[in-house]
């Protein structure tokens, strides 16, 4: 991590994306931001809210509700030397624009043999426990987790949002910056004030221990903290990994971690079939299988079409701290 | 260099194509890039090209033929290469098969000293070899626990050179852990046999032929004390000790003894005893008839079949009746499983295979696992009162004293000479308080001097 000054201020996600999308259009010309309501209304969370009295109309633009324009413009404009950052209004939402992401955007650089790039930041919020219900509480990371070509980042802490959003920005490739939304005014940390970078592909170990690797990412990490700690008052030390981006993988800090505590349990929000737990269980299984004392164990979403309004549903859905906490005892104790 | 040439897939969906034609035959010099054979799908017609220059050494898919994609079809040995790899006389499948089976190689870190695995020394040798052998002789349980254990454990056992079946596991449902393979690793290669008191047999030292000397550095043994010296300790007494300590530490022992009125099991077991014996040859001591009586009273106290935890009191399941066995250098305390569902006889049959297997340092890992409640028949040698250690884990510890006649005052103020037993209990008073205790024993007491002086084993 680069800090540029050592000074810091205590920020919600919310003020940490706001803050860093602000340094960014301030101090480069070439950053566009584009949305639903990122103009006038000033986004949905109010992050960009008054960027457009002082950016102006053609710098933070309002566009129709029609996502695949969104992201297919943004890649034009990426590909012809602006630096945009569009919205999606909801990562339910992102849906009309795969082809834009997949097909287009992460295939540039390949396709054009390096003479194009794609310097394009999407951002969109996600996630569940806030009653959303059906479209407004997904998880989208497996479905473009499968594409070569683009980068996937969800910080849960707003420093770590500052620093990734700051690196996805600056990336000369398509970067989809996901933002879990009950973190948003949820979750406060200190972010260190000025420009900084932290790198994308790096995860983050945010409790260390000798038991059991945790790994997680977004609201879930916050949570199995939560869980971790309660544990460590019961005399069982777990290892807590933050994925803070989900592609590139950070194989090292997981396998280190794994050959360290022999055991691992990855906890995500999203389905479990097919979902991340999947593809760090099988680099796992592949690069430490002798290393590993207990079966790695996923904690994850069941196959349910999508999270019910129903607080029943939701609860059901989701993976509580003490379910969490369970699942590591019981790893622990194997 | 020989270079395969197979059918290639003419299309997306095409699975198999016909040789129409071979454009060379066999001996003739092909270019890179120049069609040697046309090959045709019920799609399409084509010429294939040479992927290299070279000679076409062998034709071994003939004119109208249709195989599958994939499938060899040729060879061409490259210019200015050996041709090492592919005998003429080998059957057209044959590169194939050896590319399927001949590199069967160990998986390293899984191939266990004690589970040799015979390699597939060449293509076409008997794969069925190929199985994990596991060498007889050790008990059920100790091959559960080598096919249960994990890939770290194994791996770890092999480095340390540690026999995984001869582990007590603290792991759930007993399982090795890669840390108590560690752990006997520390404690020295011994370790590796007899984890815990109370788990496995150690081989008795055979006695000392010529009068004891002190060993280098002023030394003895358990077996042999010589005063003076140092008896360095092997696992069972280390294992020993910080069990004992480790329960004395964790466990707040509280204490209470009965006296047991056991005069009419004492009639019964006399009138058995020859029959028994006779029948089974094995002797019939009073213990499996205490034990009866011990389960039965735990079915009344379940609280007393239990054990502290962090979380809470887990209330065992099964009745494992733990026994303790003095043995000359060590301590042995294997378990009569699911004792409750035993009749007497079959918890003396159980017992007296127990005591046999444990002089003769038979026990296995499963005998010594899983024990829930503890007896010790400690009054052999005369013991009148003993406060005992529970075994860690339990909530409890009972002891059988010596047996003696006393004039009893009874019920109808008459004086009778009795055969009486002190039965002292030992609790881990987080787990029971004073009252369940009390009552337990008082319910022991009851069934002890209600049982017999007749009934069936």
């Amino acid at each position: 991590m680069a800090v540029a000054e050592k000074t810091s201020e205590i920020l919600n996600n919310v003020e940490a994306v706001r803050q860093t999308l602000y340094e960014a259009m301030k101090n480069d010309e070439r950053n566009v931001i584009l949305g639903e309501d990122v103009g006038a209304r000033g986004n949905v969370f109010l992050i960009t809210k008054d960027f457009v009295k002082e950016f102006g109309a053609r710098r933070v633009i309002d566009t129709p509700i029609a996502e695949a324009s969104i992201v297919g413009i943004a890649v034009g404009m990426a590909m012809e030397g602006l630096r945009p950052i569009a919205e999606i209004q909801f990562a339910d939402f992102i849906y009309p624009a795969f082809n834009q992401i997949v097909g287009e955007a992460a295939k540039t650089r390949y396709r054009s043999n390096g003479e194009y790039t794609c310097p394009l930041v999407i951002r969109t919020p996600y996630g569940g426990g806030v009653r959303g219900a059906l479209s407004h509480s997904v998880s989208i990371e497996a479905l473009f987790y499968h594409v070569p070509g683009l980068k996937i980042v969800a910080p849960a802490f707003p420093a770590d949002v500052k620093g990734l959003l700051n690196a996805a920005i600056d990336d000369p490739d398509p970067v989809l910056f996901l933002e879990h939304k009950k973190t948003y005014r949820l979750i406060k940390g200190e972010v260190p004030t000025g420009h900084y970078t932290i790198p994308i592909g790096k995860a983050d170990v945010k409790k260390s221990g000798n038991r059991l690797t945790v790994v997680s990412y977004g609201l879930y990490v916050h949570w199995a903290l939560e869980a971790a700690n309660a544990l460590e008052q019961e005399g069982m030390s777990v290892e807590v990994i933050d994925l803070r981006s989900i592609r590139p993988m950070d194989r090292e800090t997981i396998l280190a971690s794994v050959r360290k505590t022999r055991k691992l349990l990855v906890i995500h929000e999203d389905n479990k079939f097919g979902g991340i737990g999947a593809e760090i269980s099988a680099m796992v299984a592949e690069e430490a299988l002798f290393e590993l004392d207990a079966p790695i164990r996923r904690l994850a979403a069941p196959d349910v079409p999508a999270m019910g309004y129903a607080l029943p549903l939701e609860e059901e859905y989701m993976s509580s701290p003490a379910e969490m906490a369970d699942a590591m005892r019981e790893m622990v104790r194997f | 260099m020989a270079t395969t040439i197979t059918m290639p897939q003419l299309g997306e969906t095409v699975t198999e194509g016909t040789v129409e034609r071979w454009l060379k035959k066999a001996g003739d010099t092909v270019e890179k890039y120049e069609a040697f054979v046309e090959v045709s799908t019920d799609k399409v017609n084509s010429e294939v090209p040479a992927p290299v220059t070279g000679t076409l050494r062998e034709i071994l898919v003939q004119e109208g033929t249709t195989v599958a994609t994939g499938t060899p079809i040729a060879v061409i040995d490259e210019v200015g290469a050996a041709t090492a790899e592919h005998t003429a006389s080998a059957p057209p499948q044959g590169k194939a098969e050896m590319a399927g089976s001949a590199n069967v190689e160990p998986v390293p870190g899984f191939n266990l000293p004690e589970m040799p695995v015979k390699h597939v020394a060449a293509a076409g040798a008997p794969v069925s070899n190929g199985h994990v052998t596991v060498p007889s002789g050790n008990g059920a349980a100790a091959e559960a626990a080598l096919r249960g254990a994990s890939p770290a454990v194994r791996k770890l056992a092999r480095e340390h050179h540690i026999d995984i079946r001869t582990l007590r596991g603290s792991g759930a449902n007993g399982r090795v852990t890669a840390e108590d393979v560690l752990t006997a690793s520390r404690m020295g290669p011994a370790a590796a046999v007899g984890q815990a008191i109370i788990s496995a047999p150690q081989t008795p030292q055979a006695p000392p032929k010529a009068p004891a000397t002190p060993g280098p550095g002023g030394t003895s043994t358990y077996g042999e004390p010589i005063p003076g010296t140092l008896i360095p300790l092997n696992s069972a007494r280390r294992i020993i000790a910080e069990r004992m300590v480790e329960s004395k530490h964790t466990a707040p022992h509280a204490w209470s003894m009965v006296e047991v009125d056991v005069t009419n099991v004492w009639k019964w077991r006399a009138r058995e005893k020859d029959r028994f014996e006779r029948d089974t040859g094995y002797k019939l001591t009073l213990l499996p008839f205490f034990i009866r009586a011990v389960v039965e009273s735990l079915a009344v106290f379940p609280l007393m079949n239990a054990k502290f935890t962090a979380e809470g009191i887990f209330v065992e399941k099964d009745v494992n009746v733990g026994i303790a066995i003095g043995l000359p250098t060590n301590l042995v305390v294997p378990v009569v499983k699911n004792a409750d569902k035993l009749s007497i006889k079959g918890i003396a049959l159980a017992c007296a295979d127990l005591i046999d297997r444990a002089r003769r340092s038979k026990l296995s890992a499963d005998d010594l696992q899983g024990g829930t409640f503890t007896v010790n028949n400690n009054g052999a040698n005369g013991s009148y009162a003993s406060a005992p250690i529970i075994n860690g884990g339990q909530a409890g510890i009972v002891t059988m004293e010596t047996v003696v006649k006393k004039p009893v005052v009874t019920a109808d103020d008459a004086i009778a000479i009795r055969q009486i037993m002190n039965v002292c209990l030992s609790l881990d008073h987080r787990v029971v308080d004073g009252y369940v205790a009390s009552g337990f024993l008082a319910d022991l007491k009851k069934r002890l001097e209600t049982m017999g002086p007749a009934g069936v084993l």
